[in-house]
């Protein structure tokens, strides 16, 4: 899907930075956390104003897991996948979610609702396993705290984390 | 106010300390990722309110430090000048630590730490078995400053390294110093730090850089992070002397982007720093000078290599290139650059005050001062602990982390992450060092020891690194990019029981193809997890191709759940948990897995309570 984006937003984030291609990831990551992902026509303003190819901006946007080139869902659920988590049951966790939310690493549900994704390791390996709703981390999971937790957010309320 | 010399360093400090009343009480709550997730922020916030109720907002500091370590028993408080040790602690225990511990000197009993094997409760922080068997040089201010403040680490003498490298040694004398200490790269490689700064410094060039490389990846360890959210000054400091030693006036820390904590702190010392003149122009009034910038990583594990990592500093992908040219002679945008690990650069301060023959009185012959591992997996007491290269692993495994829970039998701890291996049960006794660890098959690496026992699969562990190392793979050499992909494959279908008698011959092939010809790091040490537990678990590998069996029940393909009708009490509890209704039988009679409806979820073999449900 494409929607027409403010540009505008993408020029005054330029405007902070050296038209050189060290500016070309920083810049990247200021626009994504401008729009939540990198929309097309803000790639292509960023390729005429820093004098890079969009070929070279698609290669790089491609290359680092943190930028996305499609719309995300509302809540980002991330799952650990890091060894002390494996070891103690996070895959059970993940299969839950994606169960649950009938979505793949990766995917974002149909609604926008929620995008689930994998990280290698959140480095709290003491609450593993583990996962991230947006800011909130949750720990010392098991599968049937699943529903729980995705539903609070599913209903819109923010909610304390729990540990 | 900007520092002219020495001495007004000097002044700063003593001003700062004059301030502060050593008898003060102070609460101090750890400020670890690891605790806030764990709800450390909220009991912060209680302490502060409570304490405004009570009338006694000035009469006690609340300080919010970095990581204490004992991520395991998070939320962490420390009650200073006693240094009394609370656990656990949450937003309700706040006004009874206040009323007893404050006011009364009082202890609260259940917040204590209870040895799990006296059942005696430890009252200081220096008592628990954790922190007691560590030697905590680099996490010595962890629990006492607050990093967000850079007063506090002056206090504490920071910066006097810098001041003292600056006014009374030549930077030919810093390296020598540094190469005289033994100490070598914490990043995973191990090489002498003074011996990469002497190529720096001699490399021809007007334009040298420092880069500080905290885009720490491996799953399971995150030492990097909590020095840089802890103690961002102490990495601060290294990097200027380092500077300073080889001749460089600017450098970058490059961070992963999943830090953002350590970002906030970083930044924030840095701008605290150039307000004091301890970073920018003419640092302490000398012509000395050094810009320091931070670049965010965006999630790329291998930028970790320090070429991939220069590439991405530079705008590009990250992938790595030929060396040499080594970064030393040719690094960012062709200039001499230096790269060292966040712990390296945090061992520097200690080293420059204390002395090359004090670093060197800890560790071994070859390996000297002290490593910090993150300790987690199977473990009791998960989280960072700081110990003297060279101690036995049994120490760090048993004392330090409590041993293994749930009376479970230990197997193997895995070292070095993904680049890693396992080093099993017989070499408990094994010295932690880099020269050990390599003989075993395993390595040092950034520091992760993940601990595992009988319940872990070692196919579905070599599998795991695998299928990581296969997905951070940067594709710029085939190797890496098919040999990984081809492993992985093999080693699925291991796990999924469709292995073939063939496979481990082929795993073992593929893996001294991919070892002997990858680009970098990432490539040649991707093997490493799966030709070790081949080394050490083969009959584990062969029971999955043979007999179709997982010998420690993790493998979900080979699992086969039953209920023993002699144990079964019909209490219905695994029927009511089956998520597809696989489980028959009456009340009160033995009940009947339905092995074609089942999907081997486990949920029954948790809810039995008589041990019925078994696992085959």
């Amino acid at each position: 899907m494409t929607e027409s984006i403010d540009l505008s937003k993408v020029d005054e984030i330029l405007k902070r930075y050296e038209k050189k291609e060290a500016s070309l990831i920083p810049v990247l990551q200021e626009v994504q956390s401008c729009f939540r992902y990198l929309p097309e026509e803000a790639l292509v303003r960023i390729g005429q104003k820093l004098n890079i190819a969009l070929s070279r901006i698609y290669g790089v946007a491609t290359f680092y897991s943190q930028f996305y080139l499609a719309k995300r869902g509302r809540h980002v659920i991330r799952v650990c996948r890091g060894t002390a988590c494996h070891v103690r049951g996070g895959k059970s966790v993940l299969d839950a979610i994606k169960e649950y939310l009938k979505i793949g690493d990766g995917e974002t549900t149909p609604d926008y609702g929620f995008t689930l994704e994998t990280v290698a390791c959140l480095g709290s390996c003491a609450l593993a396993p583990v996962l991230l709703v947006d800011e909130d981390y949750y720990g010392k999971l098991t599968p049937e705290k699943i529903a729980g937790i995705v539903q609070r957010y599913a209903e819109g309320g923010q909610v304390e984390a729990q540990v | 106010m900007k520092l002219k010399s020495d001495k007004d360093l000097v002044a700063l400090r003593e001003a700062i300390k004059k301030d502060k009343d050593p008898n003060k009480p102070c609460i101090s709550i750890c400020g670890g990722t690891g605790c806030r997730a764990g709800g450390g922020e909220k009991v912060r916030l209680a302490f502060i309110e409570e304490l405004a109720k009570q009338d006694l907002a000035g009469k006690v500091d609340v300080l919010r430090t970095g990581c204490h370590g004992f991520c395991e028993r998070g939320p962490v408080v420390i009650i200073l000048p006693e240094e009394i040790f609370y656990e656990r602690v949450a937003t309700e225990d706040v006004p009874e630590v206040i009323a007893k511990t404050i006011m009364r000197k009082e202890l609260v009993e259940r917040l204590l730490y209870r040895d799990p094997v006296t059942g005696e409760t430890i009252t200081y922080n220096y008592d628990v078995p954790f922190y007691k068997g560590q030697t905590r040089i680099i996490f010595s201010d962890n629990t006492r400053i607050d990093p967000t403040d850079i007063g506090g680490y002056i206090a504490r003498g920071g910066y006097s390294a810098l001041s003292k490298a600056l006014f009374q040694m030549t930077p030919e004398e810093v390296i020598a110093e540094v190469k005289k200490s033994g100490l070598r790269g914490r990043g995973g490689a191990g090489f002498p730090t003074g011996t990469k700064w002497r190529f720096t410094r001699d490399a021809p060039g007007d334009t040298k850089y420092i880069v500080c490389n905290a885009d720490e990846g491996d799953p399971g360890a995150f030492m990097d992070r909590s020095v840089l959210e802890g103690n961002p000054n102490s990495v601060m400091e290294g990097m200027l002397i380092a500077a300073y030693a080889i001749g460089a006036d600017r450098g970058y820390v490059y961070v992963r982007a999943e830090y953002p904590l350590a970002v906030q702190h970083l930044t924030l010392a840095i701008e605290q720093a150039g307000e004091l003149g301890l970073l920018g122009d003419n640092i302490l009034g000398t012509n000395f000078s050094f810009h320091l910038k931070i670049k965010a990583g965006a999630g790329a594990f291998v930028c970790g290599e320090e070429t991939a990592l220069i590439a991405s500093i530079e705008g590009k992908r990250g992938t790595p290139r030929a060396r040499p040219p080594f970064p030393a002679n040719e690094g960012l945008w062709g200039k001499p650059t230096n790269i060292n690990n966040v712990e390296t650069f945090a061992n520097v301060a200690t080293i420059i005050n204390k002395g090359a023959d004090w670093y060197g009185s800890m560790g071994t012959e070859s390996s000297k001062g002290t490593k910090i591992f993150s300790l987690t997996g199977k473990i009791n007491n998960t989280g960072l602990v700081e110990v003297p290269i060279g101690i036995p692993m049994r120490k760090v495994i048993y004392e330090i982390g409590g041993g293994v829970p749930g009376g479970k039998e230990f197997k193997a701890v895995q070292m070095g992450g993904p680049s890693g291996g396992c080093v099993p049960a017989e070499y408990l006794d094994l010295p932690i060092d880099y020269e050990s660890l390599g003989k075993v098959g395993s390595m040092m690496g950034s520091g992760g020891m993940v601990v595992m026992d009988e319940t872990t699969c070692m196919v579905d562990i070599a599998r795991f690194f695998l299928s990581f190392t296969q997905d951070e793979s940067c594709g710029k050499c085939v190797p890496c990019r098919m040999g990984t992909k081809r492993m992985l494959e093999i080693l699925t279908r291991i796990t999924e029981g469709k292995g073939e008698e063939e496979d481990i011959e082929l795993l073992e092939e593929v893996g001294a193809a991919v070892r002997d010809a990858s680009l970098c790091g990432l490539g040649q040490t991707s093997p490493n997890p799966v030709l070790s537990t081949l080394r050490y678990y083969r009959h584990e590998y062969e029971a999955h191709i043979r007999d179709k069996k997982c010998p420690a029940h993790s493998c979900t393909a080979l699992l086969a759940y039953s209920i023993d009708p002699n144990a079964c009490t019909g209490c219905t509890a695994c029927a009511r948990a089956c998520p597809v209704k696989a489980i028959r039988g009456e009340k009160k009679q033995a009940h009947v897995i339905d092995r074609i409806l089942c999907i081997k979820c486990g949920q029954c073999f948790d809810r039995c309570k008589f041990n019925a449900v078994v696992k085959d």
